[in-house]
């Protein structure tokens, strides 16, 4: 697993600042099972995301990504429809916990601006490096750091915590 | 002894850590958890089988049901049925069914300190650092991990002191001071503690000061706080809680690393306007323009309790709501309810023409009655207006005052309420 959170690869969706939780998880459809709640998500700023998106796409974003509200179906979204990490310049606090705990990797991309929409990226998170290979460039984003790469690593803060209370 | 701030010496206590600074990780012991009922049993009752762990102490636990009551569907319904069959079977006998919103029900119970370490199931949880408690919100993987050990990791916060000096003016309030900040401050004030002080923020009552602290969530800040003071114990002892004025210790020292302190004069702030569709896009109230309404809403945490509803009168009394607009209120608990029909203020409002909502979240996330249609124009005295978060994604929320929704439902346009109250 450690293998894979230094060599994630896939397509960039791109986003703007302030991308909040609403957008992420619509309010009408907070009562629907995930599935259909993911069917919504961002559908205000792109109406094709939830079908378009692929397994192990990325979201790059600017600042205040998952601002807003606590609801926790904002990663869990992402994660269901196969997004592989988030890449912001400023995730908000309670978005970045969430999506560590749910096993969806967040981190701080301060470059987000170099890449473009459908940009193909190598994204390693342990040594903190994005490889732009559209563009033949290479950024740092912050790593993750090593007490959440646990969580992260087992698949989130359940099971982390499963492996945990097991041993007790 | 070094100096630490509020924030730090929390965290300290509560992780039982000799000293801590800004920027370490502590593993603290949680002295109270909250939930709703939309983040809470519904969703982590299922990790919590998962774990094959119980609650580790169900009376350190807050439990409210406000965001989909009353029922409106049997989806609803089911959340709320599901809700209740887990508070009894997990013996958590504080457990507010219908009675308010999460936030202003911890209050009114006196279930907080100062000098607590809470989490809270949602957002808005920066609103118990009213009393001079640490509270921060989390979502429900991270609950259930909560309610099986007892136990959280945070980073501990820089303190940033946001310090409002002077007096506010008739018709100001601290909506209009949070609608200033979200626009001056900016909404990426992230791990961040904000410590309010000064002169007009003493002088604020405490469910003023409650404002302060719930939209410092729209800050982007880890938590808000301020220090109590006679005014917190006085409260706390009103609302049943046994408090000794020791407590009046939980202050940040003298010389305690503040990362900045930003000053405002209070006595200059006017009635604030937030455009579409964020908190942030505020400006005074006489720079809107002619923005015409569909719906003026009163409602939520931040914009419902007694002093919100005393506000909206104040402007109504005597007035009518414009012929094409609808007033909606939703107090925010029952006992605002109970309070504003015995001193008269729900009598002001209905023969205003406003119309009564159930107590609960409502429209302010769009779970509840209220929400809008394409296109449709509201101004509202809830804490959020990302697009379609009221109701259709076209619709335009304006956030504002209780003192200026009242008056933009009398004048049928968003309108600078000085011009109204007498
Ligand atoms: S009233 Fe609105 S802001 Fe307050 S807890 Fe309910 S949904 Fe959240």
């Amino acid at each position: 697993m450690s293998a894979k959170l230094e060599n994630l690869r896939g397509r960039a969706w791109v986003f703007g600042d302030n991308i909040d939780t609403d957008l992420l998880a619509p309010g009408h459809a907070m009562r629907k099972p995930l599935a259909e709640l993911a069917q919504h998500c961002l559908e205000a700023i792109d109406p094709q995301f939830a079908r378009s998106v692929h397994q192990g796409d990325f979201i790059v974003a600017g600042t205040g990504f998952g601002i807003g509200s606590s609801r926790e179906q904002a990663a869990q979204a992402l994660a269901h429809l196969g997004v592989g990490a988030v890449l912001a310049v400023a995730p908000a606090r309670i978005f970045y916990r969430n999506a560590i705990n749910l096993g969806l990797p967040v981190v701080r991309f301060p470059h987000a601006d170099s890449v473009r929409p459908g940009d193909d990226l190598v994204v390693d998170l342990v040594h903190g490096c994005v490889y732009n290979l559209t563009r033949n460039t290479e950024h740092d984003c912050e790593p993750v750091p090593e007490f959440l790469r646990d969580v992260l690593q087992a698949g989130g803060l359940i099971p982390h915590l499963r492996t945990r209370l097991r041993r007790q | 002894m070094s100096a630490h701030t509020l924030a730090e010496k929390i965290l300290m206590r509560a992780s039982g850590a000799a000293s801590v600074r800004a920027g370490e990780i502590v593993v603290a012991k949680v002295d109270l958890a909250m939930m709703h009922d939309s983040g809470g049993p519904r969703r982590v009752a299922p990790y919590l089988q998962q774990l094959e762990a119980k609650v580790w102490d169900p009376e350190k636990v807050v439990l409210v049901s406000d965001h989909y009551v009353p029922a409106v569907d049997p989806q609803s319904a089911a959340i709320l049925s599901l809700t209740r069959r887990w508070a009894h079977e997990n013996g958590i006998t504080r457990f507010h069914d219908m009675q308010g919103i999460c936030h202003v029900v911890l209050q009114e119970y006196a279930h907080l300190r100062p000098g607590m370490l809470v989490v809270g199931g949602d957002s808005h949880s920066p609103s118990g650092g009213a009393v001079g408690a640490f509270m921060v919100g989390i979502g429900a993987t991270e609950m259930a991990g909560v309610l099986a050990t007892g136990e959280i990791w945070l980073r501990v916060p820089e303190t940033v002191r946001v310090s409002w000096t002077g007096q506010l003016a008739a018709g100001v309030c601290a909506k209009d001071m949070m609608l200033a900040l979200c626009r001056d401050l900016g909404q990426n004030n992230d791990y961040k503690a904000i410590e309010y002080c000064g002169s007009a923020v003493t002088a604020l009552p405490m469910a003023e000061r409650f404002v302060l602290c719930n939209m410092s969530a729209e800050l982007g800040a880890k938590t808000g706080m301020i220090a109590p003071d006679e005014k917190t114990l006085a409260e706390i002892r009103a609302n049943g809680g046994d408090i000794a004025d020791s407590a009046l210790q939980w202050r940040s020292d003298e010389n305690a690393a503040i990362e900045r302190v930003v000053e405002f004069d209070a006595g200059r702030l006017a009635p604030q306007v937030a455009a579409p569709h964020s908190p942030g896009n505020s400006l005074a109230v006489d720079q809107v323009g002619r923005v015409r309404i569909d719906q003026a809403y009163i409602g939520a945490c931040t914009g419902a309790k007694l002093t919100d509803l005393q506000m909206a009168a104040q402007v109504l009394r005597g007035k009518k709501v414009a012929p094409h607009v609808r007033l909606l209120v939703a107090p925010a608990s029952l006992r605002t309810t109970q309070l504003a029909a015995a001193d008269g203020t729900l009598a002001t409002l209905t023969a205003a023409g406003a119309i009564l909502l159930p107590t609960g979240c409502g429209a302010c996330a769009g779970y509840g009655a209220g929400v809008l249609a394409e296109g449709e124009v509201c101004i509202s005295s809830t804490a959020r207006n990302f697009k379609g978060r009221m109701g259709h994604a076209t619709s335009q929320v304006y956030l504002g005052s209780p003192f200026t929704v009242a008056a933009s439902a009398v004048t049928g346009h968003v309108t600078d309420p000085r011009a109204l109250l007498h």
